[in-house]
């Protein structure tokens, strides 16, 4: 009885220090599994890319070939590419012009969104007022209030305001109907900020704006940066809202591509090269931003 | 650097619960005072209505020349350190303590002075540029301390500074919080449930009980004399031992009766407790301190003041031993001695015997007491503590 007693605890080290022991044979099963289980994600990542990759090839062939044989045809014949259709597309007034509405209509939209909508959390948070929780009870009654609901009556109020059309009609629509979200979302980052983080700038001097600035903001960077991402693919991605609310001049890459769709019916290619254009943006905005979401979050770890 | 004065403070929540009932208070100019009390006693809402954190709902609090009711705590010009320190996560340590001097406008070479300065002063000089999450718990603590320093307040207010270190750490991080503000000679109120902390730290002790306050005093006088039977459970570590009996008057010779043993009370006590025979032949509570009790091997002892009993647990702690033993008294159970109870976390220090009191004595190393032997206890009876039953007040100790 007393030797396995004395021997137990070098035993109990070993487990404490290491990974569990396994067999040979649980290991080889268990490469097996890992395997397979890699072997399946590939396969669903490379199903996924098809149709992009698709997309891609055909912006790199001319109209005339693409409308012979389908895309594939280019992995074995390589003369194909060109980049005409690129070429074709930075030329086309349109396309550009379109580009730009885009840009204009999806930068303040965020921008504002994220800063109104970081403002109105603050307050709802940390500031005592009459009302506020019924303030917060009616932004999530509008988080499920439908965009498509409120598009007729908006472009009446537009056409009676005069924004119908216009760029800042489009850019308020947006700010509308992202703000809900984006309260509710940084309303719930802010409560589980310590509260004790604000009283102690407090007593260092902080009035509200000077917190909400220099404590507030910063150390909500991961969420700040997440919900400038989602509104920023909304609104660069919508193509109801522009569809009705803006005009030929104001339109954005999407209605613009859309209208061309239906006046040339098979320009397959320029269609696919002005997709690509419009993806571009938004994956270098992901990009960007990530490397926000992995500072932040290793950054306010409030202890 | 000013005096604080509060008069008559009150607080109410919208809820209608009362944190903080009447308390008046005077702190002077330099002085170290510790309130103290077991968790939700007010102590800290009363320290958040000084910061300016909580408004004032009756009385006033007066920091230097100035009725601070209404103002803001920005412009208290106090400093407060909290339990969690509160630092600011995307700031490094530099940025943490020059955070209040920037806001106030300093020009950026005075800041830059200021902060290494205290830097120096909390050995942070080398952790200047790492932000909080890379600091180990002493340091943090030690980083809220500069913030509060740096700016030169009036006064400080600490909420439990101590709390979230290990105890060795406690026991240092105690020592340079009691070395600085010495130094710097700052007003200082300072928030503990502990009332270990309370003792090595306080030049005056404020002992609060739900939402109100004990007694106030120098902590020797705390646990020497304590105004109630609150005061007496809380002060001191282990706690007095606390037992109801019978006082006798026979002759003119006082005596208290434990189970059928008897202790002497001396004249000198009577004299300086000339209220207790009044309550001669009635119900008392007496306290002992452990340390007023020894094992009769070490020291000798008169007759009438010894008890006998057995050793159920014996602590050596290295320069001193602590004996459990129980005596046939029955155990003094009020709202207070539960409060206290809870507070500690500990429902199993109901008494261990079926019935009577656990009481413990401090003895001197040098005892032989083992664990089942029969001892026999001298009792210091001159400095014996009694209580009303009634109403928990000490029985004059003038």
């Amino acid at each position: 009885m007393t030797t396995p007693a004395k021997k137990s605890p070098s035993v109990v080290e070993v487990s404490v220090t290491g990974a569990p022991r396994r067999g040979t044979a649980a290991r080889l099963v268990g490469a097996l599994g890992s395997g397979a289980l890699r072997l399946l994600l590939i396969t669903v990542a490379l199903l996924w890319m098809v149709p992009l990759m698709g997309l891609l090839l055909v912006s790199l062939r001319s109209g005339a070939d693409n409308t012979n044989s389908g895309w594939w045809t280019v992995l074995l014949k390589p003369t194909e590419l060109t980049l005409a259709n690129y070429q074709g597309l930075v030329q086309d007034g349109v396309v550009l012009r379109s580009f730009l509405n885009t840009v204009y209509i999806s930068v303040p939209s965020t921008v504002l969104v994220v800063g109104i909508g970081a403002m109105a959390a603050y307050a709802l948070v940390w500031l005592d007022f009459p009302g506020r929780d019924w303030i917060m009870v009616a932004v999530v009654g509008l988080l499920v209030l439908p965009v498509q609901a409120a598009l007729i009556p908006i472009s009446r109020l537009y056409g009676a305001l005069g924004v119908f059309g216009s760029i800042t009609g489009a850019i308020l629509f947006h700010v509308a109907f992202g703000l809900p979200f984006a309260v509710f979302l940084l309303r719930d980052f802010f409560v589980g900020i310590p509260r004790d983080l604000l009283e102690a700038a407090r007593m260092d001097g902080a009035r509200e704006w000077r917190i909400f600035r220099k404590v507030v903001l910063p150390v909500s960077r991961p969420a700040l940066a997440s919900l400038a991402v989602f509104q920023f693919l909304w609104v660069w991605n919508d193509m109801l809202v522009a569809l009705v609310l803006t005009s030929p001049d104001s339109a954005p890459l999407t209605v613009a591509l859309r209208s061309d769709l239906r006046q040339f019916g098979t320009n397959v290619d320029v269609l696919a090269s002005g997709a690509l254009l419009s993806m571009l943006v938004p994956l270098l905005v992901f990009f960007v931003f990530q490397r926000h979401f992995v500072q932040g979050a290793f950054a306010t770890s409030p202890r | 650097m000013a005096e604080i004065v509060i008069e008559g403070l009150g607080k109410v929540y919208l809820d209608g619960t009362r944190a903080v009932d009447d308390l008046s208070l005077e702190v002077q100019d330099g002085e170290f005072l510790v309130l103290v009390g077991p968790s939700g006693c007010g102590k800290t809402t009363a320290l958040r209505m000084l910061a300016g954190l909580e408004s004032v709902t009756e009385g006033t609090i007066r920091i230097g020349d100035r009725v601070v009711d209404d103002v803001p705590a920005r412009d208290r010009d106090v400093a407060m350190v909290f339990q969690s320190y509160a630092l600011y996560p995307h700031l490094n340590v530099y940025e943490n303590i020059a955070f209040g001097l920037r806001l106030r406008k300093v020009p950026k070479a005075e800041i830059d002075r200021l902060v290494r300065e205290v830097a120096e002063v909390l050995r942070l000089e080398e952790h200047l540029t790492r932000k909080p999450g890379n600091l180990s718990g002493g340091q943090r603590q030690r980083v809220a301390m500069g913030r509060a320093i740096v700016r030169e307040p009036r006064a400080f207010l600490m909420d439990e500074p101590l709390s979230n270190l290990d105890a060795k750490l406690r026991v240092q991080v105690r020592a340079q919080i009691a070395r600085i503000q010495r130094d710097l000679g700052v007003t200082t109120v300072y928030v503990t449930h502990d009332q270990t902390e309370a003792m090595t730290l306080g030049d005056r002790v404020a002992v609060m009980k739900r939402g109100v306050l004990q007694q106030v005093g120098p902590p020797q006088e705390l646990y020497d004399r304590p105004d109630n039977l609150f005061v007496a459970a809380f002060v001191g570590s282990p706690g007095m031992n606390l037992m109801c009996v019978e006082l006798t008057e026979d002759d003119g010779r006082f005596r208290v009766h434990i189970g059928d043993q008897t202790l002497d009370l001396p004249d000198a006590l009577l004299h300086r407790r000339p209220a207790l025979r009044a309550h001669a032949n009635r119900k008392v509570i007496v306290g002992i301190r452990p340390e007023d009790m020894e094992d009769t091997g070490i020291v000798g002892a008169a007759e009438g003041a010894t008890l006998t009993s057995v050793a159920d647990l014996v602590e050596a702690m290295g320069s001193d031993v602590l004996v459990h033993f129980p005596l046939d008294a029955s155990p003094v159970v009020t709202e207070d001695t539960r409060e206290l109870a809870r507070d500690a976390g500990a429902d199993e220090t109901l008494p261990a015997v079926d019935h009577g009191v656990v009481c413990v004595g401090r003895f001197s190393p040098r005892t032989h007491v083992f664990e089942g032997q029969t001892i026999t206890v001298a009792v210091d009876t001159d400095r014996i503590h009694f209580f009303d039953p009634a109403t928990g007040i000490a029985i004059d100790h003038s």
